[in-house]
This record gives structure tokens, C-alpha cells and sequence, in this order.
């Protein structure tokens, strides 16, 4: 194509196109327009339904979590509970609660005492205010809890959607699975926005309003711990705990993804995990591993340690282990 | 410059001058493409519920489309390299085609990444200074780089030669041949960084593996040319520019040698899943024979297969050197590899999900009516260049020295009427 060369006129003489606009073709022209805007205007109806304040300016220019000075955080903080008061008729009290200097948080789960009654994941549900049809709907819960055969450590095998009249089943035995917190996390590295990081005590965390919705972590995650809302948060009035915070428990819009934030809202002030407060047997140790006198601390020195998926490489925060 | 605002008018105006069967070409496109955006408005405000998509699946069709189509546009370098780096003159009639086939798909890429967001509306957020990059450490980050990078290399290179053709000019080489070799390991890049997005997933063990990106590119180079090959002929058919046969029958080889490697890496992969299955080869498992009794992909893999197969048959023997039965090897190889590619690719990703529970996908309506939204404008997209394009390559839209002069004259027809 280097040489245009002289070629024969085979094509329809093009000065057709350019002859002057005639009455006739500038009205032809607007029907089309016409008819293309009205195609136009009914392909985007849905839009109209969009609710109010669903997209908001002030949203739409919020800078980063960590970009964010003390006064927008707390104009951000005061906005987001009057939307929930609007939306979901409760009015929360959203707080921003920081990492205490010198803890890094740990979870440890004894396999030998857990039931594997659900208790946890019922909790993690009415602590963190995730959406569920019904109340007894766990799916979006940040637990899912493993049935597994005894003699063997084979997920592959493992059954979520176990029922029978009683737990325990006499040969099986159950393995509760949630965020790992891992050092090496896989989740964070990939997202493209850094929605998602590791805060100084280890904790995983999203900011909802900055997450973009392309689910690129929920791919990378090698424990099945996040959640995504494919819609906007089903939640009674009567379901929502009030007690929240931006990075964990505060209602989330949908499009965003959501994860096991060791109830920092509780925690990082010194209260210990829902789940682990309500689990019956005691299988749950949750503490401080810069602590050599927690009991996070004295498991790790001392009993028969488990990690799940080790191969990985990615290094939880979270371990199981087995002791009478 | 304005030399080229006239060149720019001449093609607005030429945009909306056509035959009857061009407008209602047209014209059935735009209806698609509405329908696909009204599809994607309701998932906009609905959220992503409208789709099949799962906590368990949440990658599915049009991320899979996505991973196809950034195939078939890294693919427009198997016309590129026979052109510029082997001379081969007959190359140089298509060559632009394969550009602005590679720039058409390209939009349709982004707007397959577009509408998989769950906040479409925050994507800024990608974009310094407005948002953070998460670079170097996220692939995502990466590939919008690629991807943009090589929407922009080849938006420069056909548009610049074709606009050196409008004006007779012979294009100079330092403004297009550096970008030409850039495009070239481009091309290659934007395929392997898309692989690098699954491989680089290590918790994913269908995907952590190192042949993905070489299967990526052997089938790239399969399906992107069994689609030129096509849509060569119906340019050659509905439009007064001629093509030879022969661009035909060297993308004709090119797509050989791509399918036999293709083939061959595919055998290597289930040889190496169900020789000796370890508790990775589940996801194989479920691809190709079905997982406690969930048997969804069963049928589309062994179609998928059988699709390929046929094409390899046909392009290994001669049959295929008869118009009649290269095209038929192009339309299954394009299936196979879309089928393969797309869905035989992501969903097993996440079947068993990696605490071992087997969650099906299924597309639905609305989610297949945006993916056909996002084809119908990509062919929208196409058509209309090439409708630019083959008059100024023909010759018979080409500038006039009146032109400059005859600007205002035009202009004020335009505000008499
Ligand atoms: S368990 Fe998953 S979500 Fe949690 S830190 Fe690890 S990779 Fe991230
Ligand atoms: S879904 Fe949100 S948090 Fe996850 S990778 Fe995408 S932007 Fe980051």
C-alpha cells in the first residue's frame, strides 16, 4: 500500500456524497436522528430507576481511604449514616477505628473441640450487617463452615450444605474457613486499584467506596473468604447492628466486595471476635502474636499446628489445631 | 491542518452515504447494540444480580469474551509480520484491515471489562492522578496499559497510512515503521499479559500453569486469522476493493501451524491432568467429564473439541486449499477456540471453588444480550471504518488541491440547508 499509483475511478464516483445538503436529505437526516435518539433514550429507561442518592457527587470524587484528611473522613462518616437512615431505617454510628501500635493479630481453631454447629457464621452474619433473604441465609456470611471425612484433610471431598438432625455426625468431623489474613495476600497484590490492603495489625480490610467491583481478588483469594454484592444489601431494620465502621461493618453499597475484617470494630478495641464469643465449645483463640503471653501466643508455641493450604505460600494469620 | 479538518469532513459525510444494504446492515447493528445497552442500564441499576454470576463463579461470559477477543486482536500481527517483516507485497493490500480489525476489537475488549465492573462509575479509580495504579504488583493494571497502548499503536499506524493515501502521499517511514515493530511485540504482549491475569492466580491451580500463555497465543493465531480470512472475502464481495487470494492462503498456513501447535499443547495438558490425577485435575474433571454429577461444560468442551478437530483435519489436508472448505475451517476453528477459550477457560477456574464446593454457571439473557451488545458494536465499529477505508484505499476517495478552497463552500451549504 505504499504506492497509490493512478487507479481507474471502478468506484462509484464519490462526488455524489458531497453534493450540497438539499432540503430533502437534511430531513431524511433528522428523521434518522430522530428515530436514533428515541432508540438511544429507551435503551437507557433502566437509568431512571436508578434510586436517589445512589450516585453521588460527593461519592464519585472521594479520594482514597488512606488520602483521606480527619475532616473528610468525618464529613464521609457523617454522610454515610444518614444514607443508611434513609435506606434502611436505622441510624448507625460509623466510626473510623484505627490499629493499636504493637498488635498483630492472630486466630487459632481448635479442630478436635469444633461441632461444627454454625454458630459463628450466624454471628459473623448479625455482627456485620451482610445482606440475606432470610434470616437463617448464610451465604453471605464471611464462615463458611466444612463438613469433612474423618481420616483425611480433603476439601475436595468437603460438603458446605451439610443438614443432618445432629451435629457432630459421628464421622466426620468440621472445619470452619474465613479470611486468612494472610501476610503474603494474594487478594491485595492483585487488585488494581488497591481497594484492598493489610493494615499495620495484619487485618485485611476494603474500602467500599473506592472498590471498583472487578472481583479480580475474589479470583485470586485461595480460601473462598470474599463475598460480592450482586445486589443491594437485603437487611430489615430490626437485623441491622448499629455499631459500625468504615472498614468493616457499616452496611455496603452494592458492586463492592466485602471479607472477614477480624471484627476490627470490636477488637482493635480490646472486645474479642463475635464469632469466637459465641462459639460453644471453645474452639476459637484469637489474640495478640507481638504478645508472648497471649494465648494465641501459647498455642502456637505448643500444640500440634495446622495451615491451610501451606503450599500456597501465602502465610495466614489463621491456623487450625488439634487438641482433646 | 486544514488539509486534514477537510479530510475529516469528507469522512463524516461518507460515514452517512451508502447503498440501501449498507444502512440496513447498519441499522440492524444499532438495533443490537441498543438492545445490549438497554441490557447493561438495567444491570447498572440492578447490580450484577442480573447476571449468572456467583460468590462461588464470579468471573464468567464476559470475562471470557474478553479473553478471547484480546486473542483476536493480538492476531492482527500475523498480517503485519508477513508485510513488513518478510515483504511480502501481497500482504500490504490487507494489512490495514487487520489494524482496524485489531482497533475494533480492542473497544470491544474495554467494554467487556467495562461491563463486568461492579462500578463502572468508579473507574477512574484506575487512573492517575484521579485514582492509584496499583503497579507494578497488579496484572489488571498491566493489561489496561497493554491494552490501551495497542488501541493507540494502531489507531496511529492505519490512521496515519491511510490518511498519506488519502492525500497520495508516500508515507514517510520514520513516522510509521518504528511503531509498526513496536506493534509487533505488542501484540504478543497484550496476549500474554492477559494469560499472566489467570496464571499468575497461584490459589487457581487450573490456571497457575505455565503453558496457558503459549496456548494462548498458538490459539489466538488460529482464531484471529479464520476471522480475517472471512471477513476478507466479504470485503472482496460487498465492496470495490480486491483482494487476492493469496493474503487468503498465507493466513491459511499461519492458522495451520497455530492449530497443529494448539493441538499438541492441548495434548500435553490433559496428559498431564489424567495420566495421573492429583486432587488438581478436579477442575479438568469437571470440564471434560463432569464433577459429582454437575456435567454443565460437558457438552460445550466436547464440542468445542470436536470443532477443533474438523478445522485441524481441514487445514492439514488439501481440501482446504478449495475457498469453499478454508472457509468452513474457519468457522469452526473460530467456535472451537471462542467455546475453549471462554468458557472452557474461566469457568473451571472456579469450579470446585478452592474449598471444594462445585457451583455451576450458566450466562443469562441479560448478561448474553450485552456480550451481543459489545459484538454488534465491535462489528459496528469495523463496518464503518472499513466503509471509510476501502474508498480511500481504492483510490476514489482521495484529496483534491480545490479541496482547501472548497471547504467553505461545503460549509456554507450546510448552513443554507
Ligand atoms: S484469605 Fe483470601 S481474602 Fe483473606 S487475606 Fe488471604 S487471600 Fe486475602
Ligand atoms: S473487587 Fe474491589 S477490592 Fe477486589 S480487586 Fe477489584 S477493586 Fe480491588
Amino acid at each position: 500500500m505504499n504506492d497509490p499509483g493512478p487507479t481507474p475511478a471502478t468506484a462509484r464516483s464519490l462526488e455524489e456524497v458531497y453534493r450540497p445538503i438539499t432540503r430533502r436529505t437534511f430531513l431524511k437526516g433528522a428523521a434518522a436522528s430522530l428515530v436514533g435518539m428515541t432508540g438511544l433514550m429507551a435503551a437507557l429507561r433502566p437509568l431512571l430507576e436508578l434510586e436517589r442518592g445512589e450516585i453521588t457527587v460527593d461519592e464519585l470524587l472521594q479520594r482514597h481511604y488512606r488520602e483521606l484528611t480527619p475532616q473528610e473522613l468525618e464529613r464521609i462518616l457523617r454522610a454515610l449514616e444518614e444514607k443508611t437512615a434513609r435506606e434502611y431505617g436505622v441510624r448507625p454510628h460509623i466510626r473510623d477505628i484505627r490499629p493499636q501500635p504493637g498488635v498483630e493479630f492472630a486466630y487459632a481453631l481448635n479442630l478436635t473441640r469444633c461441632i461444627g454447629c454454625r454458630k459463628c457464621a450466624h454471628a459473623c452474619l448479625r455482627e456485620n450487617n451482610q445482606s440475606r433473604e432470610t434470616p437463617d441465609d448464610i451465604e453471605m456470611s464471611y464462615i463458611r463452615v466444612l463438613e469433612l471425612q474423618k481420616g483425611a484433610i480433603n476439601l475436595e471431598t468437603s460438603n458446605l450444605y451439610y443438614d443432618p438432625e445432629r451435629v457432630p455426625q459421628p464421622d466426620k468431623y468440621y472445619m470452619p474457613v474465613q479470611c486468612q489474613q494472610c501476610r503474603q495476600s494474594p487478594c491485595t497484590k492483585v487488585c488494581p486499584v488497591q481497594a484492598t490492603w493489610q493494615e499495620a495489625d495484619g487485618i485485611v480490610v476494603v474500602d467500599y467506596n473506592w472498590c471498583i467491583g472487578c472481583r479480580y481478588c475474589m479470583a485470586a483469594c485461595p480460601y473462598d473468604a470474599r463475598r460480592f454484592n450482586y445486589k443491594k444489601p437485603t437487611l430489615p431494620p430490626e437485623a441491622v447492628n448499629p455499631n459500625q465502621s468504615y472498614l468493616s461493618n457499616r452496611i455496603r453499597p452494592k458492586g463492592v466486595v466485602e471479607k472477614c475484617t477480624f471484627c476490627l470494630h470490636r477488637t482493635r478495641e480490646g472486645r474479642y471476635p463475635a464469632c469466637l464469643e459465641v462459639c460453644p465449645t471453645g474452639a476459637r483463640v484469637f489474640g495478640n502474636l507481638l504478645d508472648p503471653d497471649s494465648e494465641i501466643s501459647y498455642v502456637l508455641r505448643n500444640k500440634r499446628v495446622y495451615i491451610l493450604k501451606e503450599e500456597v505460600g501465602t502465610l495466614p494469620r489463621f491456623y487450625y489445631f488439634f487438641e482433646k | 491542518m486544514k488539509e486534514y479538518l477537510v479530510f475529516l469532513y469528507r469522512v463524516a459525510r461518507l460515514s452517512f452515504y451508502g447503498s440501501a444494504r449498507f444502512y440496513a446492515w447498519m441499522g440492524f447493528l444499532t438495533v443490537l447494540v441498543l438492545l445490549g445497552l438497554h441490557a447493561w442500564a438495567r444491570q447498572f441499576v440492578e447490580g450484577l444480580q442480573v447476571t449468572g454470576l456467583t460468590n462461588q463463579v464470579s468471573w464468567g461470559a464476559y470475562i471470557a469474551n474478553f479473553t478471547f477477543l484480546v486473542g483476536v486482536a493480538a492476531a492482527a500481527v500475523m498480517l503485519v509480520i508477513p508485510a513488513y517483516v518478510y515483504r511480502q507485497e501481497h500482504m500490504h493490500e490487507v494489512v490495514v484491515f487487520g489494524e482496524l480489525m485489531a482497533i475494533a476489537v480492542i473497544v470491544m475488549c474495554l467494554c467487556f471489562v467495562m461491563v463486568d465492573l461492579g462500578h463502572p462509575e468508579r473507574f477512574h479509580h484506575m487512573i492517575p492522578p484521579f485514582g492509584i495504579f496499583n503497579f507494578p504488583g497488579s496484572i489488571l493494571s498491566w493489561d489496561v496499559i497493554v491494552l490501551n497502548g495497542y488501541l493507540l499503536l494502531n489507531l496511529h499506524i492505519a490512521g496515519y497510512l491511510l490518511y498519506c493515501r488519502y492525500r497520495g502521499r508516500k508515507p514517510a517511514r520514520p513516522f510509521y515503521i518504528p511503531f509498526v515493530f513496536i506493534s509487533i511485540a505488542w501484540a504478543i504482549s497484550i496476549h500474554t499479559v492477559t494469560a499472566f491475569l489467570y496464571v499468575g492466580l497461584a490459589g487457581r491451580s487450573y490456571w497457575h500453569h505455565p503453558l496457558v500463555p503459549s496456548r494462548f497465543l498458538a490459539s489466538a493465531f488460529v482464531a484471529g486469522p479464520a476471522l480475517m480470512i472471512l471477513t476478507f472475502q466479504i470485503i472482496r464481495r460487498v465492496t470495490e476493493y480486491f483482494i487476492g487470494d493469496k493474503p487468503l492462503y498465507t493466513l491459511r498456513m499461519i492458522m495451520t501451524v497455530a492449530m497443529i501447535i494448539n493441538m499438541f499443547l492441548l495434548g500435553c495438558e490433559l496428559f498431564t491432568e489424567f495420566y495421573f490425577p492429583t486432587q488438581h485435575a478436579a477442575a479438568a474433571q469437571y470440564l471434560y467429564f463432569g464433577l459429582h454429577g454437575h456435567r454443565g461444560l460437558v457438552p460445550w468442551i466436547w464440542t468445542a473439541i470436536a470443532l477443533d478437530t474438523v478445522g485441524l483435519l481441514l487445514l492439514i489436508t488439501p481440501a482446504s486449499r478449495r475457498i469453499g472448505w478454508l472457509n468452513l475451517a474457519c468457522v469452526t476453528c473460530f467456535m472451537g477456540i471462542w467455546i475453549e477459550k471462554g468458557m472452557g477457560l474461566i469457568v473451571p477456574g472456579f469450579v470446585p471453588t478452592p474449598l471444594g464446593q462445585v457451583v455451576e454457571y450458566l450466562p443469562t439473557w441479560n448478561e448474553t444480550l450485552v456480550c451481543v451488545g459489545i459484538w454488534a458494536l465491535g462489528a459496528l465499529l469495523y463496518s464503518w471504518m472499513l466503509h471509510v477505508a476501502v474508498p480511500i484505499m481504492n483510490g476514489s476517495l482521495r484529496a483534491r488541491p480545490a479541496d482547501a478552497a472548497s471547504l467553505p463552500g461545503d460549509a456554507a451549504s450546510v448552513a443554507a440547508a
